[in-house]
């Protein structure tokens, strides 16, 4: 149970791990950003948008978050970049662009 | 009152599942398959067990399956061998790092090709590495009572962890032998309704097993390694207790008439009563020989095997299985590896024999014995030799 949250995870102790793949305390994922090994990130046009929320649908990460306005944004702390929000909307409102290193 | 009935291998193992209460039976009933999850599908369609079966797609189904019920809170048991266990292989590591003590009967096969059914622990032996506790049952009574016993040591919130009771493909599986039953009030009383602590529930949400990254990966296996080591100390509790109730004691490693042997034979599974035969005739003819049975093979019991070869000079290890291209059999590697350090002044040889089923007579392990100290005594060019293998 790696629910010591005075430490960060590379803090934590062998001993701070018994039933160490057991997590009690429900948002373990908003500690371990994982999308930081990007390549390419969508960028969305609200012009061309529609609101279909297609990409909110095929988005593999849930990393497109609905916005008040009906709009989708992707959010970057958890794209992995893998375009498929760009393949599958139909008003190619979707592209991907490289990272800059 | 206890009854003393015969129980074929297979059906002691169903009964000990029906008697331990379990709550859900996965599994899938084709050959490699036994009678254990057949018999337990009985019980459970004649009302004898409320439990849920869930006949699967295939082992790796079947280890998932038992994965989901046992995170659920269920008290969870399966079965398999050989060709369908390695297909469950992948599952058995998430079970055990996520400690959940599902209890399963192996009964150990030789692995195909060629294509066979009978004993031998080259399947049980790719499991080593698994975190799962591992016992192994000399006969049909140990294979019941290593059951039953095997949900107390793995559902110890201690412990958690899952547990694996082998047992010999055919010669305990598919014979029949005299086996004693407790009465059900009995076993209620050594393995009351259990707990998980950490069970899934809506009201209270948990994940389990999420990722992980070179940060914290080492410290989650350490600790995994450590725990997997102390359930040893549980597990001397547990079958103390359960010998103060049903009058047989259990122990990670058994002597037999190791009494000033300075010759000790090493054995696990179904062969070790010929080996004690064996044993008994060498004795009677004035030779200073003894036996030990490895029942628990994870974790390792260091200490007791430190403490049963303390006076021996030769341990002859003899393995049911081959590591191809290895330093023998790993019940030999691991014996030697663990007495390098401890016993400069112990000589430990190899001996392999008895793969799929090949029956070993009281003549060839009493040749075996003497074999042995010949070559504790001259060497030999080999790194282990082979038993009762032509050419």
């Amino acid at each position: 149970m790696a629910e010591e949250e005075s430490k960060t995870v590379s803090e934590l102790t062998w001993q701070d791990m018994r039933f160490g793949n057991i997590y009690t305390k429900p948002g373990s994922a908003i500690r371990l950003k994982t999308g930081d090994w990007r390549s390419q990130r969508p960028i969305v046009e609200a012009a061309k948008c529609n609101k279909c929320g297609l990409c909110w649908l095929y988005c593999p990460d849930s990393a497109l978050k609905p916005l008040e306005d009906g709009y989708y944004e992707p959010d970057l702390d958890y794209c992995k970049g893998c375009g498929i929000c760009s393949q599958v909307c139909p008003k190619e409102a979707i592209t991907m662009i490289e990272e800059e290193a | 009152m206890s009854r003393r009935i015969a129980l074929e291998g297979s059906f002691a193992a169903a009964e000990a599942a029906k008697m331990a209460d379990v709550d859900v039976v996965a599994a899938y009933p084709i050959t490699p398959q036994t009678h254990i999850v057949e018999r337990l599908a009985d019980m459970v369609a004649n009302g004898e067990l409320k439990a849920a079966y869930i006949p699967v797609d295939s082992e790796h189904s079947a280890m998932s399956a038992c994965s989901g019920a046992s995170v659920a809170g269920a008290r969870t048991f399966t079965a398999t061998a050989s060709q369908g266990f390695f297909l469950m292989h992948e599952v058995l590591y998430w079970v055990s790092a996520m400690n959940q003590p599902v209890v399963m009967a192996v009964c150990n096969r030789a692995v195909a090709p060629p294509q066979n059914i009978w004993a031998d622990y080259s399947d049980a032996m790719t499991a080593r590495d698994t975190g799962w506790i591992q016992l192994f049952a000399v006969n049909n009574q140990e294979i019941f009572d290593f059951i039953l016993s095997g949900f107390r040591i793995g559902e110890d919130p201690r412990v958690l962890l899952p547990v694996m009771v082998h047992l010999d493909g055919f010669t305990l599986t598919h014979v029949i032998e005299p086996v004693v039953l407790p009465e059900q009030e009995e076993v209620d009383r050594f393995l009351p309704k259990y707990q998980h602590p950490f069970a899934l529930n809506p009201d209270k949400p948990m994940s389990y097993a999420v990722i992980s990254s070179p940060d914290i990966y080492s410290e989650t296996k350490k600790a995994q390694d450590v725990n997997l080591r102390q359930s040893k100390e549980v597990a001397l509790q547990v079958w103390k207790e359960f010998g103060d109730m049903f009058g047989r004691y259990y122990s990670p490693i058994e002597r037999y008439k190791c009494e000033g042997a300075r010759t000790l034979l090493m054995t696990m599974g179904s062969l070790s009563e010929t080996a004690k035969v064996a044993i008994d005739g060498k004795r009677a003819r004035g030779e200073d020989v003894g036996l030990i049975i490895l029942h628990l093979w994870r974790p390792f019991p260091f200490e007791e095997l430190y403490q049963a070869v303390e006076d021996a000079e030769v341990l002859i290890v003899f393995d049911r299985c081959i590591s191809l291209g290895g330093p023998g059999g790993p019940p030999f590697s691991e014996v030697r590896s663990a007495l390098f350090d401890r016993r400069k002044d112990i000589k430990v040889v190899g001996l392999v024999g008895a793969l799929c089923g090949r029956n070993l007579s009281v003549e060839q392990f009493e040749e075996m014995i003497d074999r042995g100290r010949e070559i504790a005594e001259k060497g030999s060019k080999e790194i282990f030799e082979t038993i009762g293998i032509r050419g």
